[in-house]
């Protein structure tokens, strides 16, 4: 690109006037800048002993969840279709023929590597059934790497731990229950 | 001589301890400080151990002294290591020693302790005439402790950081010491307790008297004490690390502690050269000879202006954007030493024909005077300095350069 073209747009900064010039005046506005937040109103929000607000609990991307339907049953089909969007690659399905008439397959293991997970909620968008959800829960810790890979009854756990606060999604987005 | 050297050693002990802990608790009011700028409440939860007891977080400098007694002590293989573990030892020492000559106090009363015939004077080395060469001669070491330890880092980015930095604080130490023999000349001595013995007696502190030396010389300090807007010796983030960026565990915190310890100074000198030192007017009195209440008083409000013009240090952190270097070098060389100069003569002028001038002006008209002055070759610095602060491209600049490049271009075909 030529910087004659036309398309480029030159914007001149305005002059310094004598103040700016002068070093001090805009010393002694920055001054009182900072003096004024000294003792503005503080934001800090106390971690353990005061939670933080989520503001819409159900767009927030925190732990996972596998959500149940009305009898109990974990709802994943196994399709693999959240293994297949993920970009980290960290879930690991195993799946089985189902003991259930009303589908083909359920996974008979489900684990999700929480310390690979970037929770882009990818797997949230790509399951056809809304059986794997991201839930609320920021705090995640664990006291050891295999403590942070989650398997199918934590997930399940999960889900009972968060189904009052947070109904699923696909009932109040107008998706199939 | 017994009963002088305890007392000495007594003075020592003090102003160590006293450093040592205000150096830690500084770092505290620095974080607390840069918190509640950004509207956070900062360090809170470190009390006392083993209690939920918070103290507002007064634990935390103890909690990080026990940090860096754990920390690893690594020293890269490519290093030379004596000249490695020298440079921050020579930095700390000549910023401690420099306390030598620094009263952190006035005088205690006569008789005030059983058994010592003299005055006890609150200065670890009372009565050294030299005092004041000696503290920047020694304050001029840092620079030593820079390139040392770029230097012996073995690493070319820690070698031009260590040049950057001691450039700079070479730069900076001219203008500081023009303005600092406008003080000498005023008080006539260069001895830290004369100077604020005469600004005592005469009620007029040399900020007031020559404002253009005393804008001079905080700006100087700011850069030698290489805090914002001069902080280019360690921008860690920004500027691929100073001249410690091979340097950790005890080492650095050395180096961090004597960077703290030169503000300390710096204040100090503010303090003491420019504000009066621990005079207050109506309070403290301005002879020798004291009572208990003006002793303590004294060393109360020494202590509260040097902490106020620490928290000015660190506020002046958050209201200034850093220089970039080049502008660093112009402000010092063509703003700063013009400016220490017109001073010099300034204030070399009021002290030659102070007499006839006060019957002519008055002390307040003289003062007015010294200020209109002032005012006036700052607005002549601002105006005539080139300016270095706008970067931003032209169009006209790169037209230039697009031709300058068609005719390279051409005369090789
Ligand atoms: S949130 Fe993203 S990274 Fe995490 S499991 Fe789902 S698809 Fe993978
Ligand atoms: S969780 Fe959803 S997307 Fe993943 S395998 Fe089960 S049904 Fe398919």
């Amino acid at each position: 690109m030529k910087p004659d073209d036309p398309k480029v747009k030159w914007v001149e900064e305005p002059k310094l006037g004598l103040a700016g010039k002068m070093y001090l005046p805009a010393l002694i506005q920055g001054l009182a800048v900072t003096t004024k937040h000294l003792f503005a109103p503080k934001m800090t929000v106390s971690f353990p002993e005061q939670r933080p607000e989520i503001g819409n609990p159900l767009i927030y991307r925190g732990v996972h969840r596998l959500n149940k339907d009305e009898q109990g049953r974990v709802k994943c089909v196994a399709c693999f279709l959240c293994a297949t969007a993920c970009p980290a690659h960290c879930i690991d399905i195993i799946a089985a023929p189902s003991p259930w008439p009303d589908r083909d397959k359920y996974c008979e293991s489900f684990t999700i590597d929480e310390l690979r997970c970037i929770f882009c909620g990818m797997c949230e968008e790509a399951c056809p059934v809304d059986a794997v959800e991201l839930t609320s829960l920021f705090d995640l810790t664990g006291r050891s790497r295999e403590e942070m890979i989650f398997d199918k009854e934590k997930l399940l756990s999960v889900y009972d731990m968060t189904k009052d606060a947070e109904p699923m999604k696909s009932a109040s987005l107008g998706g199939a229950p | 001589m017994l009963a002088i050297s305890i007392e000495a050693l007594i003075k020592i002990a003090l102003l160590m301890g006293g450093l040592m802990t205000a150096a830690a608790y500084f770092v505290l009011l620095e974080r607390w400080i840069a918190a509640w700028v950004q509207d956070r409440k900062g360090p809170n939860r470190v009390g006392i151990p083993f209690t939920k007891i918070k103290l507002f977080g007064l634990g935390q400098p103890l909690a990080d002294g026990l940090k860096f007694i754990f920390k690893e002590e690594h020293t890269p293989r490519h290093v030379d290591k004596i000249l490695f573990t020298l440079a921050p030892i020579s930095i700390l020492s000549a910023a401690l020693a420099v306390y030598a000559c620094i009263p952190f106090g006035s005088v205690l009363p006569k008789g005030a302790i059983p058994g010592v015939d003299h005055q006890i004077e609150l200065i670890a080395a009372p009565g050294i005439d030299v005092g004041m060469i000696y503290i920047f001669a020694l304050s001029s070491i840092a620079v030593y402790g820079v390139i040392l330890g770029g230097w012996a880092s073995n690493s070319k980015y820690s070698l031009l950081g260590g040049l950057r930095s001691s450039a700079q604080l070479i730069a900076y130490e001219l203008p500081m010491g023009l303005s600092i023999i406008g003080v000498v000349l005023l008080s006539g001595s260069l001895r830290l307790e004369d100077v604020i013995g005469s600004q005592a007696s005469s009620g007029m502190w040399n900020a007031f008297a020559q404002p253009l030396g005393f804008v001079i010389f905080v700006v100087a300090s700011f850069a030698e004490a290489a805090r914002l807007p001069f902080d280019l010796p360690e921008a860690e983030q920004e500027l691929v690390g100073g001249y410690h960026t091979e340097y950790s565990g005890m080492r650095l915190i050395v180096y961090l502690i004597a960077e703290f310890l030169h503000m300390i100074t710096a204040s100090f000198l503010i303090v003491i050269l420019f504000l009066g030192g621990w005079h207050l007017w109506g309070i403290t009195g301005s002879t020798n000879e004291v009572t208990w209440f003006q002793a303590i008083a004294r060393i109360v409000v020494l202590n509260v202006k040097i902490f106020g013009v620490i928290v000015f240090f660190m506020m002046i952190r958050w209201s200034w954007p850093r220089f970039r270097f080049d502008q660093l070098m112009s402000l010092a060389w063509k703003v700063m030493l013009p400016l220490g100069l017109v001073n010099l003569v300034a204030v070399a002028c009021f002290v030659e024909y102070e007499a006839p001038l006060k019957a002519k002006l008055g002390v307040l008209g003289l003062t007015a005077a010294m200020w209109g002055l002032s005012l006036l070759a700052w607005i002549a610095a601002g105006i005539l300095a080139p300016l270095h602060t706008d970067n931003s491209a032209r169009k006209d600049e790169f037209v230039l350069a697009a031709e300058d490049r068609n005719l390279g271009l051409r005369s090789h075909v």
